[in-house]
């Protein structure tokens, strides 16, 4: 069937365009500016963005798993709310967390200055402002992405393995150790690597907080020395690191697959009783309050405090192009990453694994460096080829095709999301038996056949899953919307950029705080729709 | 020839799909870094004088100058309008401007604050002055940006990033003025008397100047008249430094007319008319700006802050050494 291959080749070399684009900066090097950063701030930036990327990678894993395990195995009070209201932070941008978490605990916000006014004006609390604050900040923002992939790995297993393993002798502590955890690694480690290149790419957060790391380097070269080329090259660089990351979890994984239960658990595997549930209770609820409740209200105060007056008629326009955008993407993307991760399973030969190696590296690159590549692959591919043959064709006014065209945001939007699509999907085929289609091919059913009535039914949780993530981050994203947006296509992220670029924080509450709202929908939908095991 | 064939209906069907317009004379496209709440009144006003529709993208220079330059002849953007006389001076640097040849303009617009190629205007004025806690600093303590340097001010000074071009600009002119060797000493100076990280942005620190955490700093006027509005008992106030010598640091924000632009006429009477005193007086005001026509007063607000003497230095200054000013700022780790 070379027709997977060929879906797998296809989509590596839309994403290597703009990757393309960014190894061609390498044809001259600036020495000026390299022996500057060298000299000055290279390894402190490389030793910042280890520490982040280390802290916040045990921090999602820790919050994560331990989450995940009480919502999905433990019955304690509160449990249904949790399952799904844990995911919830993932609906708030890291950007705003960050200018909420500082409007609110520095030392002019309302904490520090009540806390003052009740022990007197020496009272310092801890800096919040500092490498442990961008890095809780970080964690409480891309934990659902561990959260999700853990809860979904763990209600997979299926109560038979959990009960084998204590018939076995082993108490609850060991089966999870032994047996649930090994089994959940795949999920957990993609999740873990989402979170890992979301802190790689983050800008936002980590300007709000003026941490310096890699990713504001490349800004910092790109925006102050006007040297976009040493910025790319900057960014090839980090390339390299994700490169090293995505290896590191590969080979850590081995080819371990697990395929799920037939038969989904039903019920609790753990009732936990007395302190044990109301500290169970207890922790979720912190988690809860400290990455969702708290800022939401913050947020909700200051949309109120400075006046509702922004929220005009053209705001429904907003709100619709964001969640057109959003789903639009979703859809597309999560069609391509399908295809690819079937492609990756149906024929495994190296190339195609490369190429779908390479069709998921566009998640951890800056999203601004990312949005110029592609906009100069588009620029390129508009002046070069469009344009002329259609002034060939007899149009002697042609003006550009992709370039501000709501078909180059979508394009864009995939080379960006593609390895949030695929993550999901991949654990979710994991868990089929290749029994199955196998099964299903002796009793002669073609290929789409098979497709569509064997792999589609069983990856519907995946999809669901993949489509959410590609959804909520499209809201999110800032940079490619606002570089290749169609005119008029302002959506909620570009107002929140218009006026934190500005330094009305509170101003921006409105629009960050509709944008939470949008995104909570789907959240919430899609998670009480998978509720309790899995459907089939 | 199929393959061709295809292109041409898919590039059809694009068309079809982006709905291209095509050029029409009254109509503008504009790329802006100045942020949409501070042009849009400008543009709607303007269309509703003359008729003219205006298409605009608003996104940060560095993205937007990558576009300009990446579309090329193709590009659809008439105007280009940012802030920061840096980033100005960079868009001709890379070609991406036309000189505009305008008597309206240079009589409207001091030349200090133009393009020497006629390239590119500025549009307002504003200054990065000193702001002073009203409880804890006398103002008579106060003279220069030189002397925050001093130990006197220890543990007291607070600053914005240097990655804000607005500290670059700054930064950029005290080379010119003072000279290496001045101004690496007072960065030092400035650096050594920092009590708090610095902060991402200006609001930030004058809130903390507000609550006690810090004395003094360097900010933008308009972020400072932004937080008066909102805290009448705002606790601080803002100093004019170097009346003496210099005088105060001006920058501007401002707008070319693009080298390839589609509907050239129209940009330049679009940006004559910018610098007229009816565009001047939108344009300053929507931001508690000065206007960059001299003929016209500030807005009441923006005068209550007081007179002041200008540094007339030419503000290409802080293109040119922009790069320079950036790697002093790194030596000396002002980050």
């Amino acid at each position: 069937m070379p027709r997977w291959r060929l879906v797998a080749y296809l989509a590596a070399a839309l994403v290597l365009m703009p990757l393309l684009v960014l190894l061609l900066s390498w044809q001259s090097v600036d020495t000026m500016i390299w022996s500057h950063l060298l000299q000055t701030q290279l390894f402190t930036l490389i030793g910042n963005t280890l520490v982040l990327v280390g802290g916040v990678g045990v921090g999602v894993i820790l919050l994560g798993v331990s989450l995940a395990w009480l919502t999905s195995l433990c019955e304690f009070p509160g449990r249904r709310l949790f399952d799904w209201a844990l995911m919830l932070p993932f609906a708030i941008p890291a950007y705003v967390l960050a200018f909420v978490v500082i409007g609110l605990l520095d030392f002019a916000g309302p904490v520090q200055t009540q806390l003052r006014a009740w022990l007197g004006s020496d009272f310092r609390m801890f800096p919040i402002r500092s490498t442990g604050g961008v890095i809780a900040v970080l964690i409480l923002v891309f934990y659902p992405y561990v959260y999700m992939l853990a809860r979904g790995a763990f209600l997979a297993q299926g109560r038979g393995l959990m009960e084998a393993s204590r018939i076995l002798g082993h108490s609850p502590w060991q089966g999870f150790w032994r047996v649930a955890l090994p089994m959940a690694r795949p999920a957990i480690g993609a999740g873990v690597a989402l979170a890992i290149m979301e802190t790689l790419a983050d800008f936002g957060a980590v300007s709000v907080f003026n941490y310096d790391t890699f990713t504001t380097a490349i800004y910092k070269t790109w925006h102050g020395f006007y040297s976009l080329q040493t910025a790319t090259q900057l960014a090839s660089l980090l390339l390299l690191f994700v490169f090293l990351a995505l290896y590191v979890e590969r080979r850590a994984q081995g080819s371990k697959r697990f395929p799920g239960s037939d038969k989904p658990r039903q019920g609790p595997l753990y009732r936990l009783r007395g302190p044990l549930a109301w500290l169970a209770c207890g922790y979720c609820a912190l988690v809860l309050a400290v990455a969702f409740v708290i800022p939401v209200i913050q947020l909700v105060w200051w949309a109120f405090d400075s006046g509702v007056a922004d929220f005009d008629s053209r705001y429904w326009r907003v709100i619709r192009n964001t969640l057109l955008l959003g789903g639009m993407a979703a859809l597309i993307t999560v069609g391509v990453a399908t295809l690819l991760v079937l492609a990756r399973r149906l024929q495994p030969i190296r190339r195609v694994r490369s190429a779908v190696a390479v069709a998921n590296l566009g998640y951890a690159l800056p999203g601004s460096v990312l949005a110029v590549g592609i906009m100069f692959a588009f620029s390129f591919l508009d002046n070069q080829l469009l344009i002329p043959l259609r002034q060939w064709l007899g149009n002697p006014q042609a003006g550009q095709l992709l370039m501000g065209s709501l078909f180059a945001l979508l394009l864009a939007y995939l080379i960006r999301f593609m390895a949030v699509a695929y993550g999901p999907l991949d654990t979710s085929l994991a868990r089929i038996r290749p029994s199955l289609p196998e099964a299903a091919h002796s009793l002669g059913q073609s290929g789409w056949t098979v497709f569509w009535r064997v792999y589609l039914p069983l990856l519907l949780p995946g999809v669901l899953s993949a489509a959410l993530l590609v959804f909520v981050d499209v809201l999110k994203e800032m940079p490619a919307t606002l570089l290749m947006r169609p005119f008029g296509w302002d959506t909620l992220a570009v107002r929140i950029h218009g006026l934190t670029v500005e330094g009305e924080w509170q101003r921006a509450a409105l629009p960050a705080l509709t944008l939470v709202l949008v995104g909570l929908l789907p959240v919430i939908v899609l998670i009480r729709r998978s509720g309790r095991g899995v459907r089939h | 020839m199929s393959v061709t064939r295809t292109i041409a209906v898919v590039s059809l069907a694009l068309t079809a799909v982006t709905g291209v317009a095509q050029a029409q004379d009254k109509e503008l496209v504009v790329y802006s870094s100045r942020q949409e709440h501070l042009i849009k009144p400008v543009f709607e006003f303007y269309t509703a004088k003359t008729g003219t529709k205006i298409n605009y993208i608003t996104d940060g220079e560095a993205p937007l100058m990558a576009r300009l330059r990446a579309e090329g002849v193709n590009t659809p953007a008439d105007l280009f309008i940012t802030v920061d006389a840096g980033n100005l001076w960079q868009a001709e640097e890379m070609g991406l401007l036309r000189p505009v040849k305008s008597e309206v303009i240079s009589a409207n617009i001091p030349s200090q604050y133009r393009s020497s190629n006629d390239q590119w205007t500025g549009l307002s004025l504003r200054a990065r002055t000193i702001v002073y806690s009203t409880e804890r600093v006398d103002p008579a303590t106060l003279s220069t940006y030189e002397a925050l340097a001093d130990d006197s001010w220890k543990g007291r000074l607070c600053l914005r990033t240097s990655k804000k071009v607005y500290n670059q600009s700054l930064t950029a002119t005290m080379l010119e003025t003072l000279g290496q060797e001045r101004t690496t000493e007072v960065i030092s100076g400035w650096v050594a008397n920092l009590e708090v990280p610095v902060f991402a942005n200006d609001t930030a620190l004058i809130e903390a100047i507000d609550a006690g955490q810090c004395d003094v700093g360097i900010v933008n006027t308009y972020y400072f008249g932004r937080l008066e509005q909102d805290r009448p008992n705002l606790k601080a106030k803002l100093f004019w430094p170097n009346q003496e010598d210099r005088g105060v640091h001006v920058n501007i924000s401002g707008a070319g007319v693009t080298k390839h632009a589609k509907h050239p006429e129209a940009a330049i009477a679009f940006l004559e008319w910018l610098t007229t005193e009816e565009a001047q007086r939108i344009f300053a005001d929507v931001n508690q700006e000065f206007p960059a026509n001299a003929s016209l007063a500030p807005s009441e607000e923006v005068a209550a802050w007081g007179e002041f003497k200008a540094d007339t230095i030419n503000v290409e200054v802080a293109g040119r050494r922009q790069p320079e000013a950036i790697m002093l700022m790194d030596r000396l780790g002002w980050n």
